[in-house]
């Protein structure tokens, strides 16, 4: 069934995006991740501007989110209180990432910054998580029955201003969330992504998060960031497509919730190894764009 | 010069002498609306000839329907190694280029006219796509594009021609068109000149829900987007929702 779509004005199959919604809401229900970092080299190559996916994905993150949130809220696996301090940072963030992109979207060469943004730093998040995901279950199969420990003493517990989380069992300063929030928000931005996969691992190695809270307190920051970069891409380029949206979420949302069933049966480990092939295999993709010369050196522009 | 003369003289007065052949066409429809499952659509073009003498049997008559989509400025980026990667490191602003255009005839256009012909009244693509731009790699790049995504195409024996009266012929216009006016040219040729030409337009506009979001998004950008994120929140609540009730 074909469809129309009145803002990227192109007509796709309606089946093909209700799948690659149904896909990108699994991964956002399973690692905490938006799925971003996915759905939108994955539009591009179904046919919609570039312009218009970056934008309508993060108004499909929006939805995912929201659903895998509250799945997490059920189980009490949210850290509110960190959520909330992250947000700070990733709006202040996301703000000024979207002055860099439109900073360099008039200097031209904008498609290239995100491209090698995104190899490099899903290169090297994808490549850290699986050495250590593979350490990490090589150490658990060893010695079964011990857990590994979390109350490694580093710099990030010696800095000031420091406030309890309960629900990530933490007692660390408010900095280290904020700059992470801020950092994320900022490549976020840039990217056109929520940037899930760089928080996720951001929470654990640096702030000592356990794994079970880190997903739904990422997915809690995720929505408030990607619906502050909905806003700005509809109101100031006119490039979120509604209609691309809600298909794209109809998938989104029931995958979060088979996303998060799945994610909830399988070890900590598994998941993490899972995902940091996945990043890399995405990485691999985008890598290679850029160094296989291409049929056609010519492309047509598009404002 | 003076053969320039005469030949510019022949073509305007060609019709004169020769307007015992008129084309009389009509379309299918002249309005296209894009609606929610717009899947392309054919417009049916047909007429006939009307004459005052009996027809002339000396020399053939060539039927030629052309339609041009709207034009916009068009931007060219071309790719390069630069540092061992695959970079845009050119962008040319070629000009106005229609987004769509078809040329359909009874036979192929070469055979029908004389290139002067065809430079005059711009038929083929070459001579209507930027023709003033002809030889530079990236106008022939941008032919070569939209003739491969079939935006640019032709049909040699497109124009089915009946008794020499009745013709007819059909535009396939694809799924992804822009909107606009789509400009129909229906051209009658005999002995290499245009005896008569007749022109319409082909309305394209998005309807219903198409138009309403779009007008929203770009009219009311704040309420737009702030529906977009209201519905986001609504569908993933309702499928938090629906999953806990099918669990239970």
């Amino acid at each position: 069934m074909q469809i129309f779509l009145p803002i990227a004005e192109v007509s796709v199959n309606a089946f093909v995006l209700l799948g690659l919604g149904g896909i990108v809401g699994i991964l956002s229900g399973m690692f905490g991740v938006g799925g971003g970092f996915l759905i939108t080299p994955l539009l591009f190559f179904v046919g919609i501007p570039p312009a218009v996916a970056v934008a309508t994905s993060a108004n499909q993150i929006v939805a995912s989110s929201v659903s895998g949130v509250l799945a997490h809220f059920k189980r009490k696996t949210v850290d509110l209180r960190m959520g909330w301090v992250l947000l700070i940072g990733g709006l202040i963030g996301s703000a000024i990432g979207m002055q860099i992109f439109n900073l360099l979207k008039a200097l031209g060469q904008v498609d290239l910054l995100v491209t090698l943004c995104y190899v490099v730093f899903l290169g090297i998040i994808g490549a850290l998580m699986l050495v250590e995901s593979i350490r990490a279950l090589r150490r658990a199969k060893g010695r079964p029955g011990q857990r590994r420990e979390r109350t490694k003493h580093t710099w990030v517990h010696n800095l000031p201003f420091k406030m309890k989380f309960r629900a990530s069992g933490l007692y660390i300063s408010v900095i280290p969330p904020v700059v992470v929030g801020l950092v994320v928000g900022m490549l976020g931005a840039i990217m056109g992504v929520g940037g899930g996969f760089i928080m996720v691992p951001a929470m654990i190695y640096i702030l000592g998060m356990p794994t079970k809270v880190v997903i739904g307190t990422s997915l809690f920051q995720i929505i408030f960031v990607t619906a502050f970069n909905t806003m700005l891409h509809a109101y100031t380029n006119h490039t979120v497509d509604m209609m691309l949206a809600m298909i794209l979420l109809v998938g989104g949302v029931i995958g979060a919730q088979i996303g998060t069933q799945i994610g909830l049966r399988l070890k900590a480990e598994q998941l993490r190894i899972m995902l940091a092939l996945l990043v890399l295999i995405v990485c691999l993709k985008l890598g290679l764009d850029l160094l296989i010369p291409p049929s056609e050196l010519y492309s047509i522009g598009v404002i | 010069m003076m053969r320039g003369f005469v030949l510019a003289l022949a073509l305007t007065l060609a019709p004169l002498w020769l307007a015992a052949e008129e084309v009389v066409a009509d379309l299918s429809q002249n309005r296209v609306s894009i609606t929610a499952n717009f899947d392309g659509s054919e417009i049916l073009i047909f007429g006939a000839i009307k004459r005052e003498a009996a027809i002339p049997t000396d020399s053939d008559l060539d039927v030629i329907v052309t339609v041009t989509g709207p034009k916009k400025m068009e931007t060219i980026l071309r790719k390069a190694r630069r540092f061992g990667i695959w970079v845009n490191v050119e962008r040319e602003r070629l000009g106005h280029a229609p987004s769509f255009y078809s040329v359909a005839a009874t036979r192929p256009v070469e055979d029908i006219i004389i290139p002067a012909t065809d430079a005059l009244w711009k038929i083929t693509a070459d001579e209507q796509i930027l023709s003033e731009r002809r030889g530079l790699p990236a106008r022939e790049a941008l032919i070569r594009i939209r003739t491969g995504n079939g935006l640019y195409r032709r049909a040699n024996a497109g124009v089915e021609l009946n008794q020499n009266t009745l013709f007819n012929t059909s535009i396939a216009l694809p799924a992804n068109l822009v909107e606009g006016a789509y400009i129909t040219r229906i051209l009658l040729v005999r002995n290499g000149l245009i005896l008569d030409d007749y022109s319409t337009e082909i309305q394209v506009q998005k309807v219903g829900i198409e138009r309403w979001l779009y007008n929203l998004a770009h009219n009311n950008a704040l309420i737009y987007g702030l529906l977009s994120l209201l519905l986001a929140g609504i569908a993933g609540w309702g499928a938090s929702e629906i999953f806990r009730l099918i669990r239970r």
